[in-house]
This record gives C-alpha cells, structure tokens and sequence, in this order.
C-alpha cells in the first residue's frame, strides 16, 4: 500500500477564513412557517410536482418525482400544506425565477413512515432504485444525482475517494460534519462501498482541518486510508483531489469513472446513511453562513429555507452588508434575491462587506505574463483561452480544452491585470452549448423538412397511380363519364367544407364567444375548465419568470 | 550536394521571395486571413512553382535555345498557366471548399510574380535543371513559410484589440513590415 | 519567325492536351459545397432569403447567384459563419432582414377550425391535427418560420416570443472595464 501523496500543478494559497464559522457546533434551524422547494435542484431534468395547491403533505413526502435518468426527487421538508407551485426565486447566477412548491408549514412536523433498509441485504441496484426516491444528489456543489454515481455500469470501480478537502475558503461545513457526525458519516461511506462493489476507500482532509481528521480516523475502518493533503485552493476538486491521492489522471473530457474511481462528498456520504439506515430523504444540509453576520457559524437548514430566514438564524446581518454570495468565494455567484431559498447544491452563503471583500479593481489588457497557467490546476493555458473567448472566437476557445476548464478561479485570483477571466470562459462555455442546442434543432429540422418532402413526393405519386387505375378501370367499363372525371375528386368536396368552416369561424367572430366551445356536454366542459386552470396555473408560472 | 542545399537555405531563408525579393505580395496579402487556406495556397504555390521551374528550364534549353529568347516570357508564362489550370481542376476535385475560399487567388497563381520570377532568375543564374528545380522548390517554400507565419499572426490579431484607425489590412501591411526586418536578419547567414 | 511558331504551338498542343486528360479525369460531379453551407443556415425552411428553403438557398449561394447576408434567423453570427466558410469578408445582414427574437407559434385552441391549411404550409410537420380536428403546434420542433400564419383563414395562430429560463440562460459577456486615465 503506498501512502505516497501526489502534487497536482498549480494551485493557489486564499485566505481561509475558516475560523470565524469552524468553532461552533452545528446548530439545528428552528422550524419555519414557509419553505420553498425548487424542483431543479440537481444536474439534469427537473422534478415533476406530484402535489397540487391545497395538498396536505408530511415531512419527506415526495412533492417533485424524478423524471427521466439524469434526475432526483424532491421532498417536503415539513409537514403542511402546498400554497403555491409557481416560479419562484431560486439561488442561481441568472437570478431567474423557476418552478418550485411552496409549503406552508402546519408546526406539527409529522413525517411519513420512514422505513430503513437493511441495505447489506439489498442487491446494489434495489438500494438504487431506493436511493433515486430519496433525492439524493452531490452535495459538494455539482448536485449530479447520487444513484447514477453509485451505478459503476460497464466500468469497474475500484477505489472510491471520499471528498472532505473542503478547499474553497470561509466553508466550514464539511469539516464540522465530519467533526460532529464521524461515525454516521462513515457507516454512509460503507454503503456507497457496498453499492459500488469497490475495495479501496480514500478519504482526502485538507490538513487545516485537523479536528476532523482526527474525527475521521477515529471513525474509519482500518482498512479505508484517511490522508491528510496539503492545504492548497483546488484540492478538493474532484479530478485534482484524484489526483492528489491516487496519482491518476482523469482523462480529457472524461470522468473519474474512466479510470475506477468514484469521488463523493463527505456530506453526500452522510445523507446517504440518513437515506438509507434512517429511511430519511434528503430534506436538509448543513450550510456555512459566515461572512459579515453576527454570529457566522454551521447551520442544519432543511432543504427550502428562505436564505433570508438563515441570515436571521446566525443574528442577521451587520451593518454595511454589501449582499451576499452563495457557494465560496472562488466558485460562487452573487445572489440576486434573498427569497431564494436553501437547495441541495448551496453549501455556503457569506454576507459580504466593502471590507471583507472589497470592490473587484478594474479590468487592465492582459499582458500574457501566464501567471494565470502557473496556477492553473487542470493544466491549461487560460490566457490563450481568454484571448478567444474575449474576441468570441469560440472554435480556437475549444481548441484551448476551454472544456477541461473547472472554473476553480485561480487564474483569476492570480491575475495582475485583473481579468474575471472564470467570466470570460463561463461565457464561451454557454455560448458554445446554445450553440450545439441551435445546431441540434436545426439538424432536427433538416430531417423533418427532408422526410416531409420525401413524404409529399410519395403522396403525389400514390395519387397519380390510383388516378391511373382509376381512370383504367373506368375506361374498362366504358363509362361516359371517363373524359369528365375531375383531377381531384376530392376538391369539390374539400372546398365547400371549407368554405362552411370559414363561415363558421366569421360567425364566430362576431359573436365573440367561440363556438366550438359552446353546447357541450357538461362533463366534457368540465373537463375544458379542469385543463383552462391548469394552464392559467402554468402561464402564471412562465410569466413570473 | 552541398550546393543544392545552399540553394535552399538561400531561397527559403536569406533570399526569401516575399520578404526580400518583394514578390509575390498579391496572394501574400490576400490568402493570409485563415491559416488553414495559407496552408493549402502554399501547397499549391509550392506545386506550381517546382513544376514550372523544371519545365521552363526544359523549354529554355531544349526549344528555345539562344535563337529564340526572346521567346522566353512568353512561353514561360503558357506553361505556367497551364500548370494552373491543372492544379485547379485538381483541387476542385479533391477540396471544393478550399476551392472556394482560395478563390479568384487560385487563377491569380499564373499571375504570380514569384512563379514567374523564379524560373527568369534561373535562367539568369544559369542554373541546371536539377538547380532549377531546387531553387523553384525552395522558393516556394519560403513563399510558404513566410505566407503560414503571416496567416498565424493575423489570425491572432484578430482577436486582439486593435485601435481603430490600424484595424484590418493596415496592422496587417505593418506586421508585413516588421517580419520583412526580421527576415533581413538572415542576411548574415551566409558570407 | 517558323520555328517560333513552331514551337509555340508545341507548347500548347503539350499543355492542352495535359488539361484535356485532367478536365476528364478530374471532373466534378455533385458540389458538396451545397452541404457545407447547408449545414451553417439555421433550417428554419421560412424562405425570408427569398428562396423555398435552406437548401436551395444554400445552392444558390454556392453558384454565386445569391449573397451570404440574406438569412435573418441565422444573424449576423450565420453570416459570419458563411463568410468564413467561402473565404468572403462579412458582412450587415441585408435590407429588412432583421433578426427577430426566437419564437413559436402558438394555436389559439378556441378559434381554430380544424382546416388542415397550417398543418400544409408547416416546413417541419411540427403541427398536429386533422380535418375538424384542433390542431397543435409541437412546441419543440417548431422552428418559428411564420409560415403557418398565412395560410390560417381564421388567424387563430400567433407567434411567441421564447423567453430565457435557468436551462436556457447564457452567462453575460464581462463588462469590460478600461481603467480611465485622469
């Protein structure tokens, strides 16, 4: 066994920050009397609602079922009832609004019957199966659903890396969950063990951490491998954290599958023991809110917790707050509405201030010193792919690997001349994705329009030769009226339906009222204004956005 | 040997065509946008003018003799378009879209100075065949080198912030001029 | 003064013969060109390039019969594109050629009659229906050509505007500050 550790290249050193919220033990949010749980929470299609206004729901009842593969369920996280399925706001860069459910807690907190699994006994893809109803996704940040992770597929997994670097400065909630909660954490760890059909566990702790650390090896097995790694800002980068303890490359465009291992987060791993030993879905998280508050600190928060409610939870914000940040300070974005509610993927919120983070200096040209591909992590040169991405040049972006980029910051933090240069590659980034969406539908409409005059030919042709026959067979029986068949017997016919139909329609016009609604049966009107609310529902939805 | 290898070296670097003979600016400047087309114009160039150094060392020694020089220009210039006109229908066949991009510059090789001048130095020079075709070889691989070089620049410059009044083929005539001093650099290469 | 023209008409009898076996042996058949700038234009079919299609716009524009600034769903980027593509410099999009904001067309369900014309006129059969039946527009395939919404006697077809959401949100272009001099 070698207990070698590798240096991935670059890197850079951030202020940590982490002793403001890293002494208290986490604290359990009181209940509140609203919560709202977006349905996109995760990588992939967002839930679809299960519940409709005026549902009673209880704690861990699925309100948003997963649909299709790449997708997760989303839970009630009290009991109460369902006031609103609308777009409201979610933590996202774009400040958009998006569908969610808004329940309306009744203070009861009564929970469904939770059932735990007796998952040693369970067959790896039964307790996946289980594991996709109980909404669990990454909670380090990527929010790819957990169940997917867990199935090796055709690839063999044999190590699996638990992630508890915890490297982006001010977060602190992994190391007090590993801290606190060592050995639910690893009885979650053996679980992920069991469904991956692995050998090997890896648990990687940035060594600024050395409570949990120790926290850890106390709780590990002697047969996982706890390492302590060098603090050093992208470490716990899932590819970089690989890397890191294994030596292993992840190949280009590729994932850490490719190569047999599987990475999770330590809190993922904890989720998955409240999931399956306790029966509990993913209804909360432990989110870091530091920064310029009263009291920075851990909190329990259930998933849905209006992100205004936890500012209040550590002693509100002090004065001069200059709004807040969700994620850390090198990866996250800046939040745009305070009613935006807690999801799976926030890990953090820091409230900032002129003097903890003051305003960004002004852009300067870049001056191609490549500090920028000195800290670079995945070995890319970022001034290059700036260069293209600045000038939307996006095919030479591309041929930089723009896409290996991880959106660590480094190169930004580094930069002399101060050019967001993650921005400039976000940028691209989307662009080439609309881009590859707009050539998809286009090819997608080729097809179409192909296949449709392929089909018309055909049509024609068919006519033709019944016409053919027809007029064969007429000739045959010696018919009179052979030479006066019209070319389309149809068209008569055709025009005067139509001619009625657009009578109709003028009618209907001037009466207002529509008349292909009128004189219907009472069920089917029923029905009519079951599907007009709906939509009312629906078009409220899109036009709040 | 060691002579043809003079050559080469000479015409591609010291002598370069473009950027000390000042010949051959037209698809110099117009080609140079995308590196990929200077590539292939190169390539093509490059046949054009290996052909038609060896073939018009041919005519000049076996049909034109010293009876009819003043024949010469004339004559070379038949072949030359002839040449042409074979690569165009060969590139037409295997690449339309290069084709298309090389354009009006693909005709416009006849008219070459540089596939002109190249075969009219040989026969100055006095070269034999064998020089002939080198030095026709070897200048066009100057034309090449000095014509990717360029399209590698000005592909770059087109995504760098340019101030107004030098945009487009103005900061490109100036880093024409910049590379040309730097390719005077190789004068001392041989003395 | 013979041996010259001798010569000469050497020369050319040589050199003419040489492209005579290349113009036959190279000869080019189909322009796959047609495929490469078909594969640049959007595939709208709404004919606003003046021509039925994307195709035969395409081929059009690979004889040289019509300028690459004509297609106002593919922008001023689809320009660029095609000018890439065939070595041109680009250009404005034309006259009235504006891009408009990506929509769909959308059935007003009270008002249609179930006449069949907008299921004819649709490039990319995207509308489903049949005679007296309400008629749909499949939302995802619809590629807003508009060309639906003459042929519609009733005008119960309106176009909507497609309006960003958190799948479909691009991040913004970095503002660019220069820092001012004093």
């Amino acid at each position: 066994m070698k207990t070698q550790l590798f240096t991935f290249h670059g890197g850079v050193h951030p202020e940590q920050h982490k002793a403001e919220s890293n002494a208290a033990p986490i604290s359990v949010m009181p209940l509140l009397p609203r919560y709202v749980v977006p349905m996109r929470q995760h990588i992939g299609t967002p839930a679809r609602p299960v519940v409709s206004v005026g549902d009673r729901v209880l704690r861990g009842q699925i309100v948003g079922a997963a649909e299709g593969y790449v997708s997760t369920a989303a839970h009630a996280p009290t009991s109460g009832r369902v006031v609103a399925i609308e777009a409201c706001a979610v933590p996202h860069p774009s400040g958009l609004f998006d569908l969610a459910v808004v329940i309306e807690a009744d203070g009861e907190d009564l929970s469904i019957d939770m059932q735990p699994l007796d998952w040693r006994a369970l067959d790896p893809s039964a307790l996946r199966n289980r594991i996709r109803d109980m909404g669990l996704a990454g909670l380090g940040g990527a929010v790819f659903p957990s169940y997917i992770k867990l199935n090796p597929g055709a690839q063999k997994i044999h190590t699996l890396i638990v992630n508890g670097a915890e490297c982006e400065p001010w977060i602190t909630c992994d190391d007090r969950l590993m801290r606190e909660r060592a050995a639910e954490l690893a009885r979650g760890i053996e679980i992920m063990r069991h469904a991956l059909g692995c050998t090997t566990v890896l648990l990687g702790i940035e060594d600024n951490k050395p409570e949990a650390l120790a926290a850890m090896r106390g709780a590990a097995p002697p047969d996982w491998r706890v390492m302590s790694v060098p603090t050093l800002y992208p470490s716990g980068g899932g590819k970089q954290l690989t890397y890191l303890l294994t030596g292993v490359e992840t190949p280009t465009g590729g994932r850490s599958t490719d190569v047999g291992i599987q990475v999770f987060n330590v809190g993922t791993a904890y989720s998955l023991y409240r999931a399956v030993e306790l029966g509990e879905p993913l209804i909360s998280r432990v989110v870091t809110l530091t920064g310029h508050v009263a009291q920075p600190g851990n909190f329990e928060a259930r998933i849905g917790t209006p992100l205004a409610d936890l500012i209040a939870a550590a002693g509100g914000a002090l004065p001069g707050a200059s709004g807040e940040i969700v994620g850390g300070p090198m990866m996250g974005f800046d939040l745009m509405d305070l009613a935006a509610p807690v999801t799976k993927a926030v890990n953090c919120l820091i409230v900032k201030s002129p003097s903890l983070f003051p305003p960004k200096p002004v852009e300067l040209p870049c001056i191609r010193c490549g500090a920028c591909a000195r800290a670079c992590p995945a070995d890319l040169q970022p001034f290059e792919m700036y260069w293209y991405s600045h000038a939307k040049n996006f095919g030479h972006a591309q041929s930089y690997h723009l896409f290996d980029c991880i959106e660590c910051g480094c190169c930004a933090y580094v930069c002399p001349s101060h050019i967001p240069l993650v921005d400039y590659f976000r940028f691209a980034k989307s662009e080439i994705w609309e881009r590859e969406r707009e050539k998809a539908s286009a090819d997608q409409a080729r097809v179409r329009h192909e296949f449709k005059a392929f089909r018309l030919e055909r049509e024609k042709r068919e006519k033709a030769e019944k016409f053919a026959k027809a007029a064969e067979k007429s000739k045959v029986a010696g018919g009179a009226d052979a030479g006066a068949a019209p070319a389309d017997p149809d068209a008569e016919k055709k025009k005067a339906i139509l001619q009625a139909a657009l009578e109709r329609a003028a009618q209907a016009k001037q009466t207002v009222t529509p008349k292909n609604t009128d004189n219907l049966p009472p069920r089917v009107q029923q029905e009519i204004d079951a599907i007009e609310t709906r939509r009312a529902g629906v078009e409220n939805t899109e036009s709040q956005k | 040997m060691e002579n043809y290898l003079l050559i080469l070296i000479g015409t591609v670097f010291v002598n370069n065509i473009v950027m000390s003979k000042i010949l051959g600016l037209c698809p110099f400047m117009g080609v140079s946008r995308k590196l990929e087309t200077a590539i292939s114009m190169g390539a093509a160039t490059t046949f054009v003018l290996t052909l038609a150094s060896g073939a018009s060392y041919l005519i000049d020694t076996y049909l034109l003799g010293q009876q009819l020089h003043y024949l010469r220009t004339l004559s070379f210039i038949v072949v030359i378009a002839g040449i042409v006109g074979f690569t165009e229908m060969f590139i037409k066949k295997t690449s339309p879209v290069l084709f298309r991009v090389l354009g009006i510059y693909l005709p416009l090789i006849t008219t070459n100075c540089a596939v002109l001048g190249i075969p009219l130095l040989n026969v100055r020079e006095q070269h034999n065949f064998l020089e002939s075709l080198f030095f026709g070889l070897g200048g066009a691989l100057g034309f090449t080198l000095v014509l990717v070089l360029f399209a590698a620049m000005r592909e770059r410059l087109e995504a760098a912030d340019v101030p107004k009044p030098f945009q487009g083929v103005s900061i490109a005539m100036i880093s024409a001029g910049l590379m040309s001093l730097a390719f005077m650099g190789f004068a001392g290469l041989i003395r | 003064m013979l041996a010259a023209i001798l010569v000469m008409a050497a020369i050319g009898l040589v050199l003419g013969g040489i492209l005579g076996w290349a113009s036959i042996k190279f000869r080019v058949a189909d322009d796959p060109l047609v495929e490469k700038i078909d594969a640049i234009l959007p595939q709208t079919q709404c004919g606003q390039c003046g021509f039925p299609g994307c195709k035969p716009y395409a081929e059009a524009i690979a004889k040289g019969e019509a300028d690459i600034n004509l297609c106002p769903p593919g922008g001023a980027d689809g320009v660029k594109r095609l000018a890439d593509l065939l070595g041109v410099e680009p250009k404005a999009l034309g006259e009235g050629k504006e891009p408009k904001p990506k929509s769909v067309a959308v059935i007003d369900e009270n008002t249609c009659i179930g006449c069949t014309l907008c299921i004819q006129a649709c490039p990319v059969d995207a509308i489903v229906g049949a005679a007296k039946q309400m008629h749909v527009i499949v939302a995802s395939q619809c590629t807003g050509c508009e060309l639906c919404l003459p042929p519609c006697p009733v005008d119960c077809i309106s176009m909507q505007v497609i309006q960003e959401d958190v799948l479909s949100w691009k991040w913004r272009y970095p503002v660019h500050m220069m820092k001012r001099v004093a």
